[in-house]
């Protein structure tokens, strides 16, 4: 009988489904079964999938190619892809298996090229995986060296394109990694009498955007998408800057100009007339060119039927500049000499003043977005994984599951992992906000991206690619930034019909003027509205909110402070009380010994020495924290023998020829030993929360050793600084209440919730919001999410390189209390600029506009001329920016006093 | 009154309905986009002082890929946030960048620029 190896069904010997691997027949019990084999035989043959790319070509002369897709997130996408490969010339077979998420191809390579197939995913709306590598060559003369490297190159199997920039002397080559990797093709160059060196690292997939090889090689060092972005506000700033000087060059001139009687120059003089003709003129291109965007802008929002501060601009200066232009040309046509009068100064300084507002923004903007940025920046570019016993540098998103990768002093860890040899200080400050360096040895967690500062050592990746702490975290904060605050919810509405609503006021007060104001009217009438239009700045409306949500977010990053959402910082300002779990967030969640006593003709080290060889025989975690303890002090333990364990009682062993019993009162009561004073000592330390253990050696009381868990160093000042912020505090435990009372008590909790069931947790949340309380619940993220979810404000602590808790609103990488002081600290700090942001855009609008309509001129004469309203208008969201900015240099306050 | 002070009251208040009519009453005519039946729902929406179309008609429970070409350099709309979905992303100028997700429940949901300026809603069905 043979065995059909997908499926694992027994088979006749003669079925009809059979294939060849390796010289070995397989039989399957349908065709179905015998596809997903020829697939990728390896994954049934060896009992794990391919993990890379893999090429080869068959008997008939076809090449197979199996390449890697990228972001390929449904099963239903391999269709479209399939079909999209299929319609190239030369393909034989194309298939796309959703779940491995591979495309599997046999094709002519006379009719069709891996480029093309690529080419053919790319179209279909995915990305083929491949890697990257730019590499230096030196030693090129002339284009003919470029053909003979390409030439050589693109025979290489592996290698899918090369293409050469001489000027540059950087060879792009794009290739699987799996069939060739980077020193082999060094190797191809340098045999060809070429040296080469690396250049900027290579960089590795996914490739994205339709450019051809050329534009790709100048523009792959803006690979990276945060790069090309920074590079396009780069590109903006300096594009406004250039209209900026223009429009300022002109603007100048035509100022002085509009004030022919400080120049001495007679009204209606020709000369005059001439001057103002070629003002017009001059203005065209401020209008046009420096102000370009403000036109394309308008008009595409008028398309959609929307209209922005474009459309205000637009319509301010086109209209200053026809009535200018009608004036100039025809005087005649006014009815009076003064209403002639010309307004190309607005048009001019406008247009100045907004651009070089909108350059200064984005640069303030820039700094906004830096916390993101140096996140993102922190990836490790390579990592040095041993493979089939070689020590090989490859590209960090080579790395797979279960590769080892070795780490030396000094080095950054590449990706998430546990320690399999060696120990070290590693520098986790970029992720956990913590600046002092954690030691850590064999089974401890590493997280990517910190760096290693002592010793070497060698870890197994547990997470690559996006599951990483560090992508995980860019993820959270870029949702979190994208997302909105309650109070958001009500500017938008407001951002809705804010410009409409100044395009009617505008209309209005030119009305109103026209009919009611004084002479001329029509002059009056024209400077209003346009003042009115130019000075309303919906942008920092708009702003005001996102960017100050922006900096807080990327802040509480930099601490080890995720916020899941805008909601969530608003509601964590507004908290009442804050429930604390005990074990594992006000202590370390581990016990440890703590007390060692003696009764006489014993010592602390004897007495340690043999109650910690007879836990090495249990498996008991308060044994451990006994064992550990030991070590800790140095002590050299014996090996326990005719160990045995008394259930409900404790354990007893012969350790170093002595009979050593460990365990509670009833284990001395039994054996008939006498604990004397031991037992008041013994209620003494449970009345503080530890666990006491008796210990007799040959039938004689010798002792007791304690363990508990001990509390987080800096547990009690943290709830210190918490109620001092006017919270109430409440600890929350399953222990029993003498425990859980010595905790509150050491720590200055004042209300104790204690013997709660852990899926009772949830439930005693509540009670406290029933009393009308907005609550807040720290715990580990695990055992409470139940009770996370139910708080108003769930932060899960100390979750290491598992970010990302659905439970939690906020995660606290680190896991001190202090934590949440800071995250409450940060979202009071964040949600008071946003107020201020937006009182300031609301007041600025609401009494700009009014103002800027005259409505304080029957009172006062006083008019805002529309050259004021420019600037003002220009430097409001300027100001927002600036404002959120200042939350970049945010400290969490601790009062030193507790 | 004289005539052209009626001439001015007149054609202002016409102006005032005008664009009252115009941006709040008319109702956005963003094409709709009908995404195929089976697999992912796909959809170009170009980014230029507006999203085009505005409006995405979606099938609740089949994933969505909206592609985002921006056509433009000015910041305003450098950003398009989906708020329900908690998914954003920056559009750099000139190239495609997909927003992708699974809208579970019917109903409208917005999208729109990081400010709130330029808006555009995805029907789901």
């Amino acid at each position: 009988m043979a065995k059909d190896i997908v499926c694992g069904m027994e088979i006749d010997p003669l079925s009809p489904y059979k294939s060849t691997y390796r010289e070995e027949t397989f039989e399957f019990c349908s065709d179905g079964c015998k596809s997903k084999f020829d697939e990728n035989p390896q994954k049934y043959v060896n009992g794990e999938p391919q993990k890379e790319a893999t090429y080869q070509i068959t008997a008939k002369g076809m090449e197979k190619i199996q390449l890697p897709i990228v972001d390929m997130n449904c099963a239903s996408c391999a269709v479209t892809i399939e079909k999209e490969i299929r319609k190239l010339p030369g393909i034989q077979k194309a298939v796309v298996n959703g779940a491995t998420e591979k495309a599997y191809v046999e094709f002519d390579r006379s009719e069709t090229s891996v480029t093309q197939i690529i080419g053919a995913i790319k179209k279909s709306g995915y990305k083929a995986g491949y890697a990257t590598l730019r590499l230096g060559i030196g030693g090129m003369h002339c284009n003919s060296c470029v053909s003979k490297i390409e030439g050589e190159l693109n025979k290489t199997s592996g290698v899918l394109s090369a293409s050469i920039d001489l000027g540059a002397e950087v060879a792009l080559i794009k290739y699987l990694p799996s069939e060739v990797d980077m020193p082999a093709i060094r190797n191809i160059i340098e045999r060809l009498g070429y040296r080469t060196y690396e250049s900027s690292g290579s960089t590795a997939l996914p490739e994205n955007g339709e450019k051809t090889d050329n534009q790709e090689t100048k523009s792959q060092t803006k690979e990276n998408p945060v790069d090309e972005n920074q590079l396009a506000h780069e590109q903006e700033y300096k594009s406004l800057m250039r209209k900026f000087v223009f429009s300022a060059v002109v603007a100048v001139p035509v100022l002085i100009f509009s004030y022919p009687g400080l120049l001495g120059i007679a009204e209606g003089s020709v000369l005059l007339q001439w001057i103002q003709i070629s003002m017009g003129i001059v203005t065209l291109p401020v209008m046009f060119w420096a102000g370009s965007h403000f036109y394309t802008g308008a008009w595409a929002a008028f398309k959609n039927r929307s209209a922005n501060m474009h459309t205000l601009i637009t319509l301010g200066v086109t209209a200053a500049w026809l009535y200018s232009t009608v004036a100039v040309l025809f005087p005649q046509i006014f009815p009076t000499e003064d209403l002639a009068d010309i307004f190309y100064d607005v048009a001019a300084v406008v247009i100045t003043l907004v651009n070089l507002g909108m350059a200064m923004e984005i640069r303030a903007k820039g700094r906004s977005s830096e916390a993101i940025k140096k996140l993102m920046g922190l990836q490790a570019k390579t990592a040095r994984v041993l493979r089939n016993g070689k020590e090989m540098d490859i590209p960090v998103e080579e790395v797979v599951l279960d590769d080892v990768i070795i780490v030396r002093p000094g080095e950054k860890i590449p990706v998430d992992g546990e320690i399999v040899e060696g120990s070290s200080a590693i520098d986790e400050s970029m992720i956990t906000g913590e600046s002092i360096p954690v030691e850590k040895s064999k089974g401890d967690e590493v997280i990517g991206a910190t760096i290693n500062k002592t010793g070497s050592f060698k870890f197994r990746a547990t997470k690559v690619g996006k599951d990483t702490a560090l992508s995980q975290i860019v993820q959270m904060v870029e949702e979190a930034q994208s997302s909105k605050p309650p109070i958001q919810r009500i500017v938008d509405k407001v951002s809705e019909y804010f410009v409409p609503t100044v395009m009617i006021i505008a209309i209005a007060s030119f009305v109103i003027w026209y009919l009611i104001g004084p002479a001329p009217v029509l002059i009056y009438a024209l400077i209003v509205a346009v003042t009115v239009l130019v000075i309303a700045c919906p942008c920092a409306l708009g702003l005001a909110t996102p960017i100050s949500l922006m900096v807080g977010v990327g802040k509480g990053a930099e601490n080890g402070i995720l916020i899941r959402s805008g909601e969530a910082l608003e509601t964590a300002q507004k908290l009442d009380t804050i429930v604390l779990d005990k074990t594992g967030t006000i202590t370390e969640g581990q016990p440890s010994l703590t007390d060692v006593i003696t009764t006489d003709g014993f010592n602390d080290e004897e007495l340690m020495a043999w109650s910690a060889s007879v836990e090495r025989a249990s498996e008991h975690p308060l044994g451990e924290a006994i064992i550990k303890g030991a070590e800790d002090r140095g002590i050299t333990l014996f090996d326990p023998k005719n160990f045995n364990a008394v259930p409900g009682h404790g354990v007893e062993a012969d350790v170093d020829g002595r009979k050593i019993l460990l365990g509670n009162i009833k284990m001395m009561l039994d054996n008939n030993i006498d604990a004397g004073r031991l037992q008041d000592e013994s209620v003494t330390l449970a009345d503080d929360g530890k666990t006491p253990m008796f210990v007799a050696v040959d039938g004689r009381a010798a002792g007791i050793v304690a363990v508990a868990d001990t509390v987080k160093p800096d547990s009690k000042e943290a709830i210190a600084q918490l109620k001092k912020m006017g919270l109430e505090v409440v600890m929350i435990t399953g222990d029993n209440k003498r425990t859980a009372d010595a905790i509150a008590r050491q720590v200055g909790v004042d209300r104790v919730m204690a013997e709660v069931l852990p899926e009772d947790k949830a439930m005693n949340v509540q009670k406290l919001q029933n009393e009308g309380k907005r609550v807040a619940m720290v715990g580990d993220g695990i055992n409470d999410a139940p009770a996370l979810a139910q708080a108003d404000i769930g932060l899960a602590i100390g979750t290491g390189t598992d970010v990302a808790i659905e439970a939690a609103d906020i995660t606290l990488i680190k896991g001190s209390l202090k934590g949440v002081v800071l995250a409450i600290q940060l979202s009071k700090a964040t949600m008071k600029n946003i107020k201020q942001n937006l009182f300031g855009a609301f007041a600025y609008n609401t009494a700009g506009i009014p103002v800027a309509a005259g409505i304080l001129y029957p009172f006062f004469g006083i008019l805002l001329s529309p050259l004021i309203a420019a600037a003002a208008m220009a430097f409001s969201s300027v100001t927002v920016v600036t404002n959120a900015n200042r939350l970049r240099k945010f400290q969490p306050k601790f009062t030193t006093k507790s | 009154m004289t005539p052209d002070e009626l001439i001015v009251l007149i054609g202002g208040i016409l102006l005032i309905a005008l664009v009252v009519w115009y941006f709040w009453l008319s109702g956005s005519e963003g094409t709709r986009i009908k995404s195929g039946a089976g697999g992912i729902q796909e959809a170009l929406i170009k980014v230029k002082g507006g999203y085009s179309p505005n409006i995405v008609v979606v099938e609740a429970g089949k994933p969505v890929r909206l592609n985002f070409l921006r056509e433009e350099t000015a910041a305003c709309s450098e950003q398009v946030v989906f708020p329900d979905f908690g998914k954003q992303a920056t559009l750099t100028p000139h190239k495609t960048i997909s927003v992708e997700f699974t809208p579970d429940s019917p109903g409208e949901y917005e999208f729109q620029c990081a400010m709130g300026m330029l808006r555009g809603k995805l029907i789901v069905e």
